[in-house]
């Protein structure tokens, strides 16, 4: 096991390098600047501007650049936000954990939703509850989240006004009321996330579970006569949920643009709503930091899944 | 031996009160089986002739400011209402359903281009040319989509537009970025398929026949793989709308006085409790269009499955 682990951490280190050679192409390819303003400003001679590019190496070949920018993100110098003046590190380190928690909860809401729903439904193939839920399911991975989003606001905040429809950071409240607020205000953005992603799971559930639910293991277990619940528990989930987790973990980049999406409806102080504040500001070193975190937190969660891949399906490990 | 002579006989004669039917007709025979497909077929052409058609009956100006209409419901005047500046909500829903279901279309036919050419290319050569692509297919499908489409449109948007216009600059901005991270399921779909198809007899017999490579690739081995990727091209076509309406929804896609559903909700967002109608009717479209394109997509994978007899 430990050894298939270490080889799948190697697996990962050449897709990161990957995707940071693409990075950093997109941004060397970028027109502008970045000494644009001071080339309009008149106070500053054009041989200190020389000087100044020379000194911070933007003349040095292309291939010596991409090392260095690539050393520097490594140690964790990302520079500074042009706009808060703040390490880029900080305030991303400041935001992640707010995204990290809203995603983690609504995949476990996509989860609690899809496991029992795709496994009823692969248990009785083609009957009312089926359809129902595959036509649910349609209609669940069909609404966009910006859309969910408004009509949930609509909806529960400005009819029934049962749920604030802002993210707020400075509660007023504490004790078990501050957990109260918290909790009302989390559950819109965690629900449409959430509910997006378990509309796609159930149906990936449910194909999974109805190829394991015919083999003849299953029929063996059956037939030594262990009950119906047992069977399905132990001698099915189990092996259906192996290609569940690689749908899954190629799943994730699309977690990420929803995440980015829902948290600029609910104003919720995430690394997304931050990317799009950045945009809308020409914050160019939040940008790429932002960008190239979520590059490395989809890279994490797919090793997540070959970890979890191993733990399923023990045969994996030893090959 | 004698058995067989009339038993192949009465095989290659058609048999009565049946017409022979081709794949395509068969494939037909079987999509009007998922009667769900058939209606959000039915669905998916009104939209598209409503959007083509609907601007040359409904001669409403898309920007036309009226300040004694503003933020009105439906009514006889203005079907689905108006906006802020008084801005007849139908014609603008119409005219942004062009660029939406074009960017769709487009973006879709970018992705199965690229896709169909590295996963052929893959196919056909093996070893270590199909390693490396397929490495580059799996580092693809880890990137994180929108972050990087935000990244490229925020630093290439300004230099496009002076080249050929602002609409024009967003849109083959906006096609290439989408078709260009949507590609790779295509690629492994058609990589597949030419792995199992270029060992088949009749490619064996076509190659004893000397059919050159680029002959047998386009004509023998493609049309059979095409099954899969006409089905992976229609639900591209709705993930590419979701994509672009996103894009316009964060207000990072096409300028504003370009009406796409996107931006629509995008201008709506702010005004959800005095004008709900404002938000409803644009992201109707987008959820109808996608959830009858899904559907249509559904049936095509019952129809093309050539392993499915029914």
């Amino acid at each position: 096991m430990s050894q298939y682990l270490v080889r799948r951490l190697i697996i990962a280190i050449p897709s990161l390098l990957g995707i940071s050679v693409i990075l950093f192409t997109i941004l060397a390819l970028a027109p502008g600047d970045p000494f644009e303003e001071l080339a309009t400003n008149p106070a500053i001679p054009p041989e200190v501007r020389a000087n100044l590019r020379a000194s911070l190496g933007l003349d040095d070949p292309i291939h010596e650049r991409y090392f260095a920018w690539l050393l520097a993100m490594l140690q964790g110098n990302w520079g500074y936000s042009f706009v808060s003046r703040i390490p880029v590190a900080d305030l991303i380190l400041q935001r992640l954990p707010t995204t990290l928690l809203v995603i983690g909860l609504s995949q476990v809401l996509a989860l609690v939703i899809a496991l029992p729903v795709g496994v009823y439904a692969a248990m009785r193939p083609y009957s009312i509850f089926d359809q129902i839920a595959n036509t649910l399911a349609f209609i669940g991975f069909s609404l966009p989240t910006f859309f969910t989003g408004l009509l949930f606001i609509l909806l529960f905040s400005i009819y029934l006004d049962w749920l604030p429809f802002v993210y707020r950071t400075d509660l007023q409240s504490t004790g078990w009321k501050w957990w109260g607020d918290q909790i009302r205000q989390s559950i819109m953005p965690i629900a449409v996330l959430g509910l997006f992603q378990g509309a796609a799971w159930v149906r990936f559930v449910r194909s999974a579970v109805l190829d394991v639910i015919r083999l003849d293991h299953v029929t063996t277990a059956r037939a030594k006569g262990i009950p119906e619940g047992r069977v399905i528990n132990r001698h099915v989930v189990r092996n259906a949920m192996i290609p569940v987790v690689t749908l899954v973990a190629l799943q994730m980049p699309i977690v990420f643009s929803g995440a980015i999406v829902t948290e600029q409806i609910f104003r919720v102080p995430g690394i997304g709503s931050l990317l799009i504040s950045a945009i809308l500001a020409n914050d160019t070193p939040v940008i790429m930091a932002v960008t190239f975190v979520t590059a490395f937190l989809v890279i994490a969660f797919n090793l997540l899944a070959d970890i979890l891949y191993g733990w399923l399906d023990p045969r994996i490990s030893y090959r | 031996m004698a058995g067989s002579i009339p038993a192949s006989a009465t095989a290659s004669t058609a048999v009565p009160g049946r017409p022979r039917i081709g794949p395509w007709g068969e494939a037909w025979r079987r999509f009007r089986k998922h009667r769900l497909a058939v209606v959000c077929a039915v669905i998916l052409f009104t939209l598209v002739f409503a959007v083509l058609a609907g601007p040359f009956i409904w001669r409403v100006p898309i920007d036309e400011i009226d300040f004694t209409q503003r933020l009105q419901g439906p009514s006889w005047e203005h079907p689905l209402g108006t906006d802020d500046l008084g801005q007849d909500l139908l014609a603008r829903i119409l005219y942004g359903g062009r660029i939406s279901l074009a960017v769709g279309f487009a973006a879709m036919l970018v992705a199965i281009s690229v896709g169909v050419l590295i996963g052929a290319v893959a196919g056909m050569a093996g070893g270590r040319v199909d390693a490396a692509l397929m490495w580059l297919t799996d580092l693809f499908l880890a990137l994180p989509e929108l972050p990087l489409l935000l990244l490229i449109i925020y630093l290439f948007r300004d230099s496009l537009t002076g080249i050929v216009g602002q609409e024009m600059g967003v849109f083959i901005l906006i096609v290439a970025v989408i078709g260009g991270f949507r590609w790779m399921p295509v690629a492994r779909l058609v990589r597949a398929q030419f792995f199992s198809l270029r060992e088949k007899e009749f490619v064996e017999a076509a190659r004893a026949l000397g059919a050159s490579r680029p002959r047998l690739v386009v004509r023998h081995i493609l049309p059979n793989a095409l099954g899969p990727v006409i089905v992976a091209a229609t639900i591209d076509v709705a993930a590419a709308i979701i994509a672009e309406s996103t894009l316009s929804f964060l207000g990072l896609g096409f300028p504003p006085d370009i009406p796409t559903w996107g931006r629509l909700l995008f201008d709506a967002k702010d005004n959800l409790d005095f004008a709900p109608h404002w938000a409803l009717f644009p992201g109707l479209a987008i959820f109808l269009t996608v959830l009858s394109i899904n559907f249509v997509g559904d049936g095509l994978r019952d129809a093309l499955d050539p392993r499915r007899v029914k």
